[in-house]
């Protein structure tokens, strides 16, 4: 279920976890589809999880080399 | 000078004094430069042009003059602005003499625009045109994402600029930052940040550079001049044709750079754009961890409005031994009444018949009933016989003749009788004939009252009173000669 999380931002994987919870509030699904949606919901939130906890402060500045390729240095 | 100077000069020479063309320029060339040194010129800049070589050729203008100027390739990156045509410039260097021309001319090494007014005047025409040309539209801008994975900024290494960008993203959300250093003023500084948002723009994120998805081009405040790298065409069109979303950041809040018209985003400060480009984490970790426990009490409540609704349905689900035993009741009762109707049925009519037959009346009984009215009419019949025939006779007896009216009667019927015999009897042939006539009559005895008569038949009979003659009539002529004879 994770793997057709990947190619979703963060944003869209957010809204997506926001339809299902208000769906589920609601409490109309059909209680399959409620199951269903749950566990969608938990994976996204997982997934959300995760973006989050990649969070990493690394500051590298761009280097342009003689033959115009770019590399990046760690900056102090 | 003509006076001065006539065509017969050689003749008038004299005590005028007399230069090489080299003396003279030379001393033309230190006059210049004695006596004008380092000046500052105000005026507009005309005829620009760039040799190969790298010194720029351009003449400085105002209503009443025109002077040719020129900036040495060395001086060109120390300049302070790029020079261009129409340009308000205020330009300082010194006046010089070129000998061999017979020309001077500015020598430049600064320039500076010509009060804040002509800088304005310039960034409002720029401002003008490419607003015609739609890179400002409001729909070009793009969206910054939500939740940028790389951070690109475009600023100077140094100062607080990019410190302040660093700490609000390590605040907010740590996320790692590209760095693409540049310088933000001075010449050639507009060229090189035009080149760093290009170049994040071609980065494909392939290679060992992730691609950023979010730009900040960021710069701290200072002087209109300052900032005029922002507001540089080159620049202005590297963001239009960038495709990563771009932050706008230059000087304080109140100023404003063309950069800003045309950047997806404008901050007022670097710290702002910072802001801009990356949320909160802890906040959208507390709305997620929200959104959580929203996920799990929408199911819990969806699983518990199910378990009600299931128990209402298998409450209001029928009992079923309940059902048949009903059923089976009433078959029971049904099939005990269905034995019991023949039986009774059958009593029933034969009740019936009973009383029916008790009802039919004994042959003898009808017999005796029709033979008695048969004697009520009979003797009926016989009365009324005997009541007739007595009433006839009463009216018989009442209608006796008594004998002497019939007596009479018959006497007078005798007298008429007698009567009416004499008339009968005096109207008697017998009594004609015994008067003396004749009858005459055929054998037959009818009788021949006509002589013609008499004369065809063969024999006649004469009856008289006392007898009867045969005679035969004689023929015609005969009897009447014999007549005559007589």
């Amino acid at each position: 279920m994770t793997d057709d999380l990947t190619n979703l931002s963060f944003e869209d994987a957010l809204a997506e976890l926001e339809a299902i919870v208000r769906q589920l509030e609601v409490g109309q699904l059909r209680l399959e589809d409620a199951i269903t949606s749950y566990e969608r919901g938990a994976a996204l939130r997982q997934y959300c999880q995760k973006k989050l906890d990649e969070a990493e402060a690394r500051v590298q500045a761009i280097v342009q080399r003689a033959d115009g390729t770019l590399e990046a240095k760690p900056m102090d | 000078m003509d006076e001065q100077f006539p065509d017969s000069g050689p003749i008038m020479g004299g005590n005028t004094p007399e230069f090489s063309v080299s003396e003279i320029s030379g001393a033309i060339r230190r006059t210049l430069e004695g006596t004008f040194g380092r000046i500052r010129v105000r005026g507009e800049i005309t005829e620009f042009k760039r040799y190969p070589s790298g010194h720029l050729y351009f003449s400085l203008k105002d209503e009443g003059g025109k002077l040719s100027s020129v900036v040495w390739r060395g001086t060109v990156s120390r300049l302070g602005l790029k020079p261009e045509n129409g340009l308000e410039v205020i330009a300082t260097g010194k006046i010089s003499a070129y000998g061999e021309r017979s020309s001077y001319q500015m020598v430049i090494d600064r320039l500076e625009y010509a009060g804040e007014g002509a800088l304005l005047a310039r960034i409002e025409r720029l401002r003008l045109r490419l607003a015609a040309e739609g890179l400002f539209d409001a729909g070009r801008k793009r969206a910054l994402p939500f939740l940028p994975r790389v951070i690109g900024v475009v600023t100077s290494a140094q100062g607080a600029v990019l410190h302040d960008i660093r700490t609000t993203i390590a605040r907010r959300f740590p996320l790692p930052v590209l760095v693409w250093p540049v310088p933000v003023q001075g010449e050639g500084a507009a060229e090189r940040i035009a080149h760093a948002i290009a170049g994040f723009d071609a980065v494909d994120g392939r290679g060992s550079v992730p691609r950023p998805d979010v730009l900040i081009v960021a710069r701290g405040g200072g002087s209109l001049e300052d900032l005029m790298a922002f507001n540089d065409e080159v620049v202005l069109r590297a963001v239009a044709a960038c495709h990563i979303p771009l932050i706008s950041a230059v000087g304080h809040e109140t100023d404003t750079t063309l950069i800003d018209f045309v950047s997806d985003c404008r901050a007022p400060t670097p710290t702002a754009a910072a802001e801009m480009a990356v949320p909160v984490r802890m906040e959208l970790e507390a709305g997620l961890t929200q959104r959580e426990a929203r996920l799990r009490s929408g199911l819990a409540r969806s699983l518990q409005l199910a378990r009600a609704r299931l128990d209402r349905a298998a409450a209001s689900l029928p009992d079923l031994p309940a059902v048949v035993e009903g059923a089976r009741r009433r078959l029971d009762d049904r099939s005990y009444r269905l034995d019991l109707a023949l039986p009774t049925h059958m009593r029933h009519l034969r009740a019936s018949l009973r009383s029916a037959s008790d009802r039919l009346p004994a042959p003898q009984m009808i017999l005796a009933l029709r033979r008695a009215d048969l004697a009520r009419v009979d003797t009926a019949c016989l009365q009324a016989m005997t009541a007739y025939i007595n009433r006839r006779e009463a009216t018989l007896g009442s209608l006796r003749v008594p004998p002497a009216v019939l007596v009479s009667q018959l006497r007078a019927c005798a007298s008429r009788l007698a009567g009416e015999g004499g008339r009968l009897a005096s109207l008697s042939p017998q009594a004609v004939l015994e008067r003396g006539y004749v009858l005459v009559t055929d054998r037959k005895g009818k009788p021949l009252s006509q002589a013609a008569q008499a004369r065809r038949a063969a024999q006649v009979v004469l009856t008289f009173a006392d007898g009867k003659v045969a005679a035969r009539p004689l023929p015609s002529g005969e009897a009447a000669q014999q007549i005559l004879d007589l």
